[in-house]
């Protein structure tokens, strides 16, 4: 008899399949929301993994049209690469009205081109559930997620009164306007998410990676994201730079930062 | 002020632990509100260098800025209100690690309301730190926590008495609460390895041992954690592969779903419970870089497919046939009850089991214990209150496939959902495995006003439905139909069987075989399907239907009454049903004894669109009924 074992990466795999398989069960209409960013390459993998070799659902890009074109570009090519239904939703409304990181600070217009474009694209396509690829270690607001974290008609998010989530059960009824959000890769880490694009060959963007002494970390819009000081080049320099790091992941990112609890405000609105 | 220098960084300068060889240890924290959970963990956190950057400054400066003293407690209650309120308020999740291993910890909150965030984060442990305050004791949620770690099966214990700075580091004192809590733990069956006095806030006895306690010479909080093992997962019990659904993405059909335990390679034979049915796995599928095909063990989410095509649905229990577990629809449990509204005697409710869900009512209330006290109490209950822990028999609407919680954890546990909630979970005990046939369920009555076809519907668990099969004579629409029939009574499903035969005699007596008298029967049969379909029966109707036309007309009708109409064609080429001929009638036709006989001297309109198409001439009856299960069953359970 063989001697089997599963490592930790395979572990996460697993229980991340199984959540995908009882979300596309559980819901009629799902959606999953994918920014092109390392997280949500992992999750589309992921997707593929559980239902065979495709991604049985759409996935929606929210363009704030403040993109990197690097990332329009990737975007592009891996819709092709992965087969991908994508749906892309711009709030040309706020655009319209001159919201922009021109114009106005970085938590209204992250609210107005990401939350409130996500509000539009739901309330047309009436998707009952969103497959998000947010992770506990990311934020201490995050820390607190469910698997399954519904979200009422307003599309806030009750962090005070959660539902219970054990042996493998979880909420799966949704009063209408109410969608569930459920989040595959609650329990992975960043280095984890590292390690398995490294294990599994899952094409991200370039950016990651250190040109002329910086890169990206985390990715967003452009005129708010910040690389950092790196001469990472591969994905062992950045798991290597990674575990020396006290630095957290989303410091380049602006919105964060902007105000204290910024984060938590943002989420409570339906930021993802 | 805080003084980042001072870390304890004893256990960071060895070689890091490899993270993707060994899995995270989660830890959870639980214990009495205000007995310093969160300040053991921040405590934990800072001395094992596990912190970000600038985070202790960051709280540091919040505290200055609300004009409250650091605590170590600030670094998890990250969230507004939490500071307010000085009290955790739901599960976090943290990672850090030691010389030996990664770990995360998982903080409980102790506020009486939160219990089912503790229970959401308790069971993902894979042990448990349980704190108690030396200068409080052990209290009621010190109990309750120790009571739910030990239903919810986490039988590695840590006891950290912290504070021990509050009672002069005494060690008289801390013995106390030892012997008294030890006691309590060893009736709950729980084996606490070690009794650790502490102080959280002055770092005793955490990362490093404590000068002022030289009378304890045992393990730190650190090292005892150290010495702690991932729970194992379940390979060596038997196999338990749970259905979650069946995918047919590229026309091939593959079962998916999770091993609980056990293991599952290629070529074993499985029965799935509870069809009984047995096949052979032709193969174990996963997509992309995967291990080989050979072998899948418990935890893993994989696809199979089968040798035979049996008819599988989510629910379905895969075991090995030596080793099936237990099925039955009545059975003893006892369930902990987490929300307000109280488990009533006598009230249906949902229960969820794995992937299988059911209909189920509290037949009775045998006995109730305070997870505080531990006392119990026998006499009548009718309704279970929250925090309280309930011994139940239970009895579901259809067969449940389980198995004893000390047998096999995974398929003895279950969660009772009312309105969509989660509102309790239980354990499994007394289910007898040689048992394998369904005990006939008793009368089950509901108290409803106006009786809705939903009401229909929540009573039977199935929606009523029409069937409709057509095809040639001898296509074997009525052999079919009686296969199916009978799949369905097993099911506990109320169904019936309307053909030439019970319809022809009686009601449509008067009819013959003209083009107008055809019209007229299909017509009468459409309209008997859906009455009966509307009283919440499931109708099979075998009848030839030769006219599109006709069988359109049957849809609408029962379409009207807002029955589900499901169209079956039932194919077989013509030579294949003449050659069959199970009643002569083709040869009577052809010699001129028997006028406008379909497929002879009489059209027969193939369905254009029908929901489901058997072939007979290349499927047996039972692969035919398989597949018109396999959409059917979906449809009747779609209860709205």
């Amino acid at each position: 008899m063989t001697e089997l074992s599963r490592s930790h990466l395979d572990q996460l795999e697993n229980q991340s399949i199984f959540i995908f398989r009882e979300a596309y069960h559980a819901f009629k209409n799902i959606a999953m929301p994918w920014s092109m960013g390392k997280d949500s390459n992992v999750l589309i993998w992921l997707a593929r993994k559980a239902f065979f070799g495709r991604v049985p659902f759409p996935v929606l890009h929210i363009d704030t049209t403040y993109e990197f074109p690097e990332m329009l570009e990737f975007r592009e090519w891996a819709t092709k690469y992965h087969n991908l239904n994508l749906i892309v939703r711009i709030n040309t409304e706020a655009r319209a009205r001159g919201i922009g990181y021109e114009t106005y600070d970085p938590v209204t217009v992250t609210h107005e081109l990401k939350t409130v474009a996500l509000q539009q694209a739901l309330a047309e396509y009436k998707w009952d559930a969103l497959i998000t690829g947010i992770r506990r270690d990311e934020d201490p607001t995050r820390a607190k997620e469910r698997y399954f974290s519904p979200r009422n008609a307003q599309f806030e998010w009750d962090y005070k009164d959660q539902p219970p989530e054990f042996w493998g059960q979880f909420v799966t009824t949704t009063a209408k306007g109410e969608h569930v959000r459920v989040q595959p890769l609650l329990d992975w880490t960043e280095v984890d998410v590292w390690r398995y694009i490294q294990r599994e060959n899952i094409p991200i963007p370039k950016m990651y990676f250190a040109r002329n002494g910086k890169r990206f970390r985390s990715l967003g819009c452009s005129p708010i994201t910040q690389p950092i000081e790196s001469t990472a080049s591969t994905i062992d320099e950045i798991i290597a730079e990674l575990e020396a790091t006290k630095t957290t992941e989303r410091a380049g990112r602006a919105q964060d930062h902007y105000e204290r609890n910024a984060m938590q405000k943002l989420r409570a609105k339906g930021f993802l | 002020m805080i003084e980042k220098g001072n870390a304890q960084r004893s256990t960071s300068n060895a070689q890091p632990p490899t993270p993707d060889i060994e899995p995270k240890l989660r830890v959870v924290f639980a214990g009495h509100v205000d007995h310093g959970k969160s300040t053991l963990i921040g405590r934990i956190l800072h001395d094992t260098g596990s912190l970000p950057e600038g985070k202790i400054e960051e709280i540091g400066k919040a505290c200055a800025a609300e004009g409250m003293q650091f605590e170590y407690a600030f670094l998890l209650d990250a969230l507004l209100e939490e500071q307010k309120q000085n009290v955790t308020i739901d599960t976090t999740e943290i990672p850090f690690r030691t010389a030996r291993r990664r770990f995360a910890i998982i903080d409980a909150p102790g506020h009486k309301e939160f219990l089912k965030n503790m229970i959401t984060g308790a069971s993902r442990a894979d042990a448990a730190i349980l704190v108690i305050g030396a200068d409080e004791g052990v209290r009621e949620q010190s109990r309750r926590h120790a009571y739910l770690l030990s239903m919810l099966g986490i039988n590695q214990v840590i006891v950290v008495v912290n504070k021990m700075d509050l009672v002069d580091y005494s060690e008289q004192h801390f013995r106390e609460i030892e012997q008294d809590y030890r006691k309590f733990l060893q009736q709950l069956g729980l084996n606490a390895r070690t009794f650790i006095p502490a102080s959280a806030k002055q770092g005793e006895n955490v990362a490093r041992a404590s000068m002022k306690m030289k009378w304890y010479c045992a393990a730190s909080v650190l090292e005892a954690l150290d010495l702690l093992e991932p729970q194992k997962r379940d390979v060596d019990l038997p196999l338990r592969f749970c259905v979650q659904d069946i995918y047919r993405f590229d026309g091939r059909r593959i079962i998916a779903g999770r091993i609980e335990t056990g293991t599952l390679r290629v070529g074993d034979q499985l029965v799935f419970s509870p069809a009984n049915k047995s096949s052979v796995v032709a193969t174990i599928e996963r997509w992309g870089n995967a291990p080989a095909n050979g072998a899948a063990m418990a935890g893993d989410s994989i696809g199979i497919t089968l040798a035979e095509q049996i008819f599988v649905e989510r629910g379905y229990v895969a075991s090995h046939q030596n080793e099936t577990p237990v099925e039955t629809n009545r059975f003893h449990a006892d369930l902990f009850w987490i929300v307000r509204e109280p488990l009533r005697v006598g009230h249906f409710y949902d229960l969820r089991l794995a992937t299988q869900q059911v209909k189920c009512q509290i037949v009775s209330i045998e006995e109730v214990t305070d997870s505080s006290t531990l006392q119990t109490t026998s006499e009548g209950r009718e309704q279970l209150e929250r925090n309280e822990v309930g011994r139940l028999t239970i009895q579901t609407r259809g067969p449940l496939v389980m198995d004893n919680h000390d047998r096999i954890p995974n398929l003895g546990r279950f969660v009772i959902i009312d309105e969509g909630q989660i509102c309790g979970g239980g354990t499994i005990f007394g289910g007898i495995y040689t048992d394998r046939t369904v005990a006939k369920s008793k009368n089950i009555f509901w108290t409803e006003g106006k009786i809705t076809a939903r009401a229909r519907a929540m009573r039977s668990g199935h929606r009523g439905a029409v069937i409709w099969l057509t095809g040639l004579s001898g296509a074997g629409k009525s052999t079919v139909a009686q296969a199916l029939e009978r799949e369905l009574f097993q099911r506990a499903i109320h169904t019936y069987v309307l053909d030439g035969d019970n319809i022809r005699h009686g009601l449509n007596s008067n009819l013959g075989f003209s083009p107008d008298d055809r019209v007229e029967n299909i017509r009468r049969v459409s309209e008997v399907a859906k009455l009966m379909a509307d009283s919440g029966t499931v109708v099979i109707t075998a009848f030839i239907s030769p006219y599109r036309m006709d069988r359109s007309r049957a849809r609408e009708i029962a379409l009207e009454g807002n029955a589900e109409f499901i169209e079956v064609f039932v194919d077989a080429p013509l030579e294949v049903c003449e050659a069959r001929d199970p009643k002569n009638l083709y040869k009577k036709a052809r010699a001129g004894q028997i006028r406008e006989f379909t497929g002879i001297d009489a059209p027969y309109e193939a369905p254009e669109d029908p929901e489901i198409v058997v072939h007979t001439d290349r499927q047996s009856v039972d692969e035919s009924v398989a597949t018109i299960l396999e959409q059917l069953l979906p449809r009747l359970r779609a209860v709205e």
